[in-house]
């Protein structure tokens, strides 16, 4: 089976956050995998091992994002790819779909997994948009899946429902969380993944052409939310502080 | 300049959704004065489509079909795309749902157009509509527009104000027929899990319970709290993960995001995960033994204590002055 999965190099957002000249400082900000990618990649590691094929992992990205090519290697992917986004003057959601979509054009696949959000950026629109480009079903958020021959059978996730769902490959589909977890990089892992294949490419070896990618939208501004003052901690007796606490909800913030 | 707006409703269990009220007060703003109409889906919907017109569409199209019976991203993307065909708006405003979220990057892909996701607030600004949405697991806010073309937008539930309601408003509400060929992906079972009763993400008060509600027995003291507030019962992934409740409770990155006016955070430590859920509730109380405990961070009042004390007294208070 040929599996694929498209990952993003993310800012940890456990980290702290700072703005300048409307951006997101990335100073001394540490970049991991996104998580829901994990996901995608463990999956289509686990798919690997009962059907056979080759795992790869594909991301549009600067050359910092080798890092976390390798980290994906090391878990057991077989080759990766970094589509460098170097010669991008501007880049969203739709740039990113295209230049996957290009990379795709010519590439036989069965299941493309992404993850169903990117926590930086937060819109889940990469992998629906990609598959729409290719002509495939997606199905996101899912949680469950078993591949039978070309049949496919998933469970998603809806807002907290569970959706039994029957497809076909092949499928492009995200990881929502729940759908297993994810392995850590073994030691003999991460010394394998350093040999194994990581090919990069420019848009050019795409036939890509930078303007018919540009992004559709713009970022206007860019901050932080007003600084919360800092909250009410009560004290006193217990009661005293419940009934203090339904005064203040009742007569300062006023939402009872 | 005066544009057509498009705002797909979804409905739930034969309810219109809040955030469908809410897309069309964000319609009416991109609009400029222009139309705002709305679009139902589904198998018997048409009952529907007068209270869109009370709360500001000035129009209806239903197009109903058995196979939009269920939601499928092929049936409704099949749908969505003869409507847009023919009526041509020059914006579309879906809620940011489980399927807005699923449906409209789809859309945006075949209409070639940009797509702002997640917005939770928008003003207009010169010839442009600017949209507000928050990045960042919610650490940060950008603003962002839509360079030409078609606006497309997903609007969060709860953060823009629908209109008022109003039952003398009148509109066209029509019939379309779509056809629908073959579906790709089929949907053979829903399980429901969601309990019925307040939806978590349009919910005003929500009483959450994490891993420190230590088993199931222990979310009954915040159910009778959030009974006596009107309120919904939320969740943390460490409450879901030990079982103590189910997953459709969860709130945070993976789950629910919530804005309620009041959200009350019991034994929940405040990961960023579940703080991406929650974190712009409107206010924040935090009951926690841990006086380190991140949550405090965002708390707007703070209980220092052990939750099976505080919240059977919170309960007793609020049952005295709530009467
Ligand atoms: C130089 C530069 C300029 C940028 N300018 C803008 C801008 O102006 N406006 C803007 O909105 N964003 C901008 N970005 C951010 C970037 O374009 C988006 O983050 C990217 O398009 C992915 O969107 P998302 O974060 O919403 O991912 P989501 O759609 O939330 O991601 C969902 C899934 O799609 C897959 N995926 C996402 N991104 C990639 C990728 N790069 N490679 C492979 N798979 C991926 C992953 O599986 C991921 O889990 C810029 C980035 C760079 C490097
Ligand atoms: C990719 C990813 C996605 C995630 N998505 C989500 C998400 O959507 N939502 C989410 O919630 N988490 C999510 N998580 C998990 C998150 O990181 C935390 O693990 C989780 O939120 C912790 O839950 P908790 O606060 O209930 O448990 P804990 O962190 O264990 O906190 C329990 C708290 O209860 C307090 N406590 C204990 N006993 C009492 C008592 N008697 N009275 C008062 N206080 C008491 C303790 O002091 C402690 O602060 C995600 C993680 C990952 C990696």
């Amino acid at each position: 089976m040929n599996i694929f999965v498209i990952l993003k190099r993310t800012f940890d957002t456990e980290e702290k956050i700072s703005v300048s000249n409307n951006k997101i400082s990335e100073d001394s900000a540490e970049f991991i995998i996104n998580p829901y990618d994990e996901y995608a990649i463990e999956e289509a590691i686990t798919l690997k091992d009962a059907h056979g094929g080759t795992v790869t992992v594909v991301t549009v990205g600067d050359e910092d994002s080798e890092k976390e090519l390798r980290t994906a290697l090391a878990m057991g992917a077989d080759q990766a790819v970094l589509i460098s986004n170097e010669d991008l003057d501007s880049q969203d959601q739709y740039t990113t779909s295209s230049v996957l979509a290009a990379y795709f054009k010519d590439k036989e696949y069965d299941i493309i997994l992404g993850g169903n959000v990117a926590i930086d950026n937060g819109t889940g629109q990469v992998g629906p948009r990609l598959a729409e480009l290719l002509d495939i079903p997606h199905v996101t958020t899912i949680t469950k899946i078993e591949i039978n021959g070309t049949a496919v059978n998933i469970e998603r996730d809806v807002e907290g429902d569970l959706e039994k769902i029957e497809t076909t490959l092949p499928l492009l589909v995200t990881a929502q969380q729940g759908l297993n977890e994810p392995r850590y990089p073994s030691l003999p892992g991460i010394m394998k993944a350093k040999k194994k294949p990581l090919e990069t490419l420019e848009l050019d070896d795409l036939d890509i052409d930078e303007d018919d990618v540009e992004a559709k939208t713009k970022t206007v501004e860019v901050y932080l939310p007003p600084k919360k003052e800092a909250g009410k901690i009560l004290s006193g007796d217990t009661a005293d502080q419940v009934k203090e606490l339904v005064s203040l909800l009742r007569n300062e913030a006023k939402v009872i | 300049m005066a544009k057509k707006v498009l705002v797909l409703a979804e409905s739930r269990d034969g309810a219109l959704r809040n955030v469908s009220f809410e897309a069309i007060a964000a319609a009416k703003e991109i609009s400029g004065g222009g139309e705002v109409f709305a679009v139902l889906c589904g198998d018997s919907v048409q009952s529907l489509a007068n209270e869109l017109i009370h709360y500001g569409a000035d129009r209806v199209l239903v197009a109903e079909n058995e196979k939009l019976a269920n939601y499928t991203t092929d049936g409704y993307f099949q749908a969505l795309k003869q409507i847009i065909n023919d009526e041509s708006p020059e914006a579309i405003v879906f809620g940011h749902t489980s399927l807005g979220k699923d449906l409209s990057p789809r859309l945006a892909a075949r209409l070639e157009s940009g797509l702002i996701s997640d917005v939770t607030g928008l003003e207009q600004a010169g010839e442009n509509t600017v949209f507000t949405r928050p990045v960042y697991s919610g650490k940060a806010f950008e603003k962002k527009l839509i360079n030409d073309g078609l606006i497309f937008v997903t609007v969060r539930p709860n953060n823009i104000s629908p209109l008022e309601k109003d039952e003398s408003r009148t509109g066209e509400v029509k019939s379309v027929s779509v056809e629908i060929k073959d579906l790709r992906t089929i949907v053979k079972e829903v399980v429901r899990k969601a309990s019925t009763g307040v939806d978590l993400s349009e919910a005003k008060i929500i009483v959450a319970g994490g891993r420190g509600v230590k088993s199931e027995d222990g979310f009954k003291p915040l159910q009778e709290l959030a009974d006596v507030l009107g309120a919904a019962v939320g969740a943390s992934r460490g409450a879901c993960d030990a079982d103590y409740c189910d997953y459709s409770l969860q709130i945070g990155q993976t789950g629910k995001v919530v804005t309620p006016d009041l959200y009350i955070a019991c034994g929940i430590s405040g990961a960023i995960q579940h703080l991406a859920g929650m974190s712009n509730s409107k206010v924040i109380v935090a009951i926690n033994k841990d006086p380190e405990a991140s949550i405090f961070s965002v708390a707007d009042y703070g209980i220092v204590g052990d939750l099976f004390e505080v919240v059977p007294l919170l309960t007793e208070e609020f049952k005295k002055v709530l009467v």
